[in-house]
C-alpha cells in the first residue's frame, strides 16, 4: 500500500465516510430494486436512479454550462495542451497498472507514450506518442483488482463520480492517489484547482459524446448503466469476451 | 449559388446511382474487404465533404442513408432488440418499430461521424471458417488517444450488396442492439408495444427539432 492510500485513509474524508457507512448501508438496503424489469447487477436500482437524477441535473445547471464556457473562451491549443498534460499523468499510472495486470503490450505501448510525451513532448503537453502512433491503453486500479480475480460486484451510481461497480469503488481512492495529477499541487488548494482544471477539461470533451448520448437513449439511466458494465466486461476480456448473454 | 448546389446534387446522384449499379453487380466481398471498403470509403466522403465539416448534419445522414443503411438488416436488428414481444407485433406495429429504430440510429451514427477528423481504421484479423453464415469482423479506429473499438457483427447474404449485411455494431465493447434491450423491455411492459412505437417517435421528433 503505498502512503499516498494510508494517507487517505486516516484523512477526515476517511473519517467522516466510516461514519457515514452505516446509515448509508440502510438506506442501501431498503433501496432494492424488485420488478419483472429489475437488472440482477443492480440490485439498488432506486438509489442509483436518485443519484443519477442528482448527478445530471448538478451536471447540467453547473458543469455542462461551465464545461461549455471553456470550451468557448479557452484556445484549442492551450485546452489540447491541458488535456495532453493530464493524459500523460494517466499514462502514468495506466502503465503501474498495466505492469500489475501482466499485459505487456499495453505495458509497452503505455510506457514508451509516458517517456516520449514527458521529454521531447516538454512534460506531457504535446502528443508526440500518438503521431508516432503509440496506442494509448487506459487502464486503472479497478481493472488490475479485475485481472486478479475480483468479482466486479453490484452497479453503484456515486454522488459527484457517477456509474462505478463496488470493485471499482474500492479501487477509488488507489485510482486518485495513483495518477499524480491529484498531488501536483503541493498544498491542498492548489489540489483543489487542479482537480477542478481537470474535472472541466474531461467534461469539455465530453461535450458531443454527451449530446449524442442525450438524442439516442430512451432512458439515459439503463442506456448508461447497461453501456457501462457492457464496457467493464469487455476490458476484463480483452476486447473478447464470450458471448453468454447474446443472442446465437 | 442555389443553380450550382442543384447541378452537383444532380451529378453526385447519377453518380450514386452508378455505384450502386456496379455494387449489386460486384462479386461477394470477404467479410472484412467489406468493412473496411465501406469505413474508408465513409471516412473519406466525409472528409471531402466541407458541408460535414462545417457542422450540416442534414448532409452527414444522407451519407449514412445511402452509403451504410443499404448494407444493415435493420428488420433484423430491431427484432432483437423488442426480444421476445416481436413475435406478438402485427406487420404494421413491426414496420413502425422498424422505421422508428432506423431514424433513431441513422440521427446517432451521424451524430458520431460529425467528430471523426484524421481517424483512420485498421482491421483486426479474422477469425472465421470459409462457410461461416454469421461472424465478428473487428476493427479499430485509430485517432489522437485510445483507440475505438469497432466490431460487426454480419449474416452472409449471397448476391446482395458486397455479400455481407451487419445486423450488430459494438463500439468501445457495447453491443448497441444489447443496450436497448432493456429501455425497449421496460417500455413495453409499461406501455405496451404501441407505446414504444410512440416513445421512439417522440425522441425521433425531439431530435429533429433540434439544430445539430
Amino acid at each position: 500500500m503505498t502512503r499516498g492510500v494510508q494517507r487517505w485513509l486516516v484523512s477526515p474524508v476517511a473519517r467522516r465516510a466510516s461514519r457515514l457507512a452505516i446509515p448509508l448501508a440502510v438506506v442501501l438496503l431498503q433501496g432494492c430494486a424488485t420488478g419483472p424489469d429489475a437488472n440482477p447487477r443492480d440490485p439498488m436500482e432506486p438509489l442509483n436512479r436518485a443519484v443519477f437524477r442528482f448527478n445530471d441535473a448538478l451536471d447540467s445547471t453547473v458543469l455542462k454550462p461551465v464545461a461549455t464556457g471553456y470550451k468557448a473562451v479557452t484556445p484549442s491549443l492551450i485546452r489540447k495542451g491541458v488535456g495532453n498534460f493530464f493524459n500523460n499523468l494517466q499514462d502514468m499510472w495506466s502503465s503501474v497498472n498495466s505492469a500489475l495486470q501482466g499485459r505487456g503490450q499495453e505495458f509497452s505501448d503505455n510506457i514508451g507514450r509516458v517517456m516520449v510525451n514527458s521529454t521531447i513532448g516538454m512534460f506531457g503537453l504535446i502528443d508526440v506518442a500518438s503521431a508516432l502512433q503509440i496506442d494509448r491503453h487506459t487502464t486503472d486500479f479497478g481493472t488490475t483488482l479485475g485481472r486478479w480475480g475480483v468479482a466486479p460486484g453490484p452497479y453503484v451510481v456515486l454522488p459527484l463520480l457517477g456509474p462505478f461497480t463496488l470493485r471499482e469503488v474500492a479501487a477509488y481512492p488507489i485510482d486518485y492517489t495513483g495518477d499524480r495529477s491529484s498531488q501536483l499541487g503541493g498544498s491542498a488548494d492548489a489540489n483543489a484547482e487542479i482537480s477542478v482544471l481537470k474535472i472541466i477539461d474531461r467534461r469539455a470533451n465530453l461535450l458531443d459524446a454527451g449530446n449524442i448520448i442525450d438524442g439516442a437513449a430512451l432512458d439515459p439511466y439503463t442506456f448508461m448503466r447497461d453501456g457501462y458494465l457492457q464496457r467493464q466486461r469487455n476490458v476484463q476480456y480483452d476486447g473478447n469476451p464470450p458471448d453468454e448473454d447474446l443472442p446465437p | 449559388m442555389k443553380r450550382e448546389f442543384l447541378r452537383r446534387l444532380g451529378w453526385s446522384l447519377l453518380l450514386a446511382a452508378g455505384l450502386g449499379a456496379g455494387a449489386a453487380r460486384a462479386e461477394d466481398m470477404a467479410p472484412d474487404a467489406f468493412i473496411k471498403q465501406m469505413s474508408t470509403d465513409v471516412l473519406d466522403s466525409i472528409r471531402a465533404d466541407k458541408g460535414i465539416r462545417s457542422g450540416d448534419l442534414a448532409r452527414v445522414i444522407a451519407l449514412v442513408d445511402t452509403r451504410i443503411i443499404p448494407n444493415v438488416d435493420f428488420p433484423r436488428m430491431t427484432a432483437s432488440a423488442v426480444g421476445p414481444a416481436w413475435r406478438q407485433a402485427t406487420p404494421d406495429q413491426q414496420k413502425r418499430l422498424i422505421e422508428e429504430f432506423k431514424t433513431l440510429l441513422v440521427r446517432t451514427y451521424a451524430g458520431a461521424l460529425q467528430q471523426v477528423s484524421d481517424q483512420t481504421i485498421s482491421m483486426k484479423p479474422l477469425r472465421a471458417n470459409p462457410d461461416d453464415k454469421e461472424l465478428v469482423v473487428r476493427s479499430e479506429v485509430k485517432g489522437s488517444g485510445d483507440p475505438i473499438q469497432l466490431d460487426y457483427r454480419l449474416e452472409k447474404t449471397p448476391g446482395q450488396g458486397g455479400g455481407w449485411k451487419i445486423f450488430n455494431l459494438n463500439v468501445l465493447g457495447v453491443w448497441l442492439v444489447e443496450t436497448y434491450k432493456s429501455q425497449f423491455a421496460s417500455e413495453i411492459s409499461s406501455k405496451g408495444l404501441d407505446g414504444l412505437i410512440a416513445t421512439l417517435a417522440e425522441r425521433n421528433k425531439t431530435n429533429a427539432a433540434k439544430k445539430n
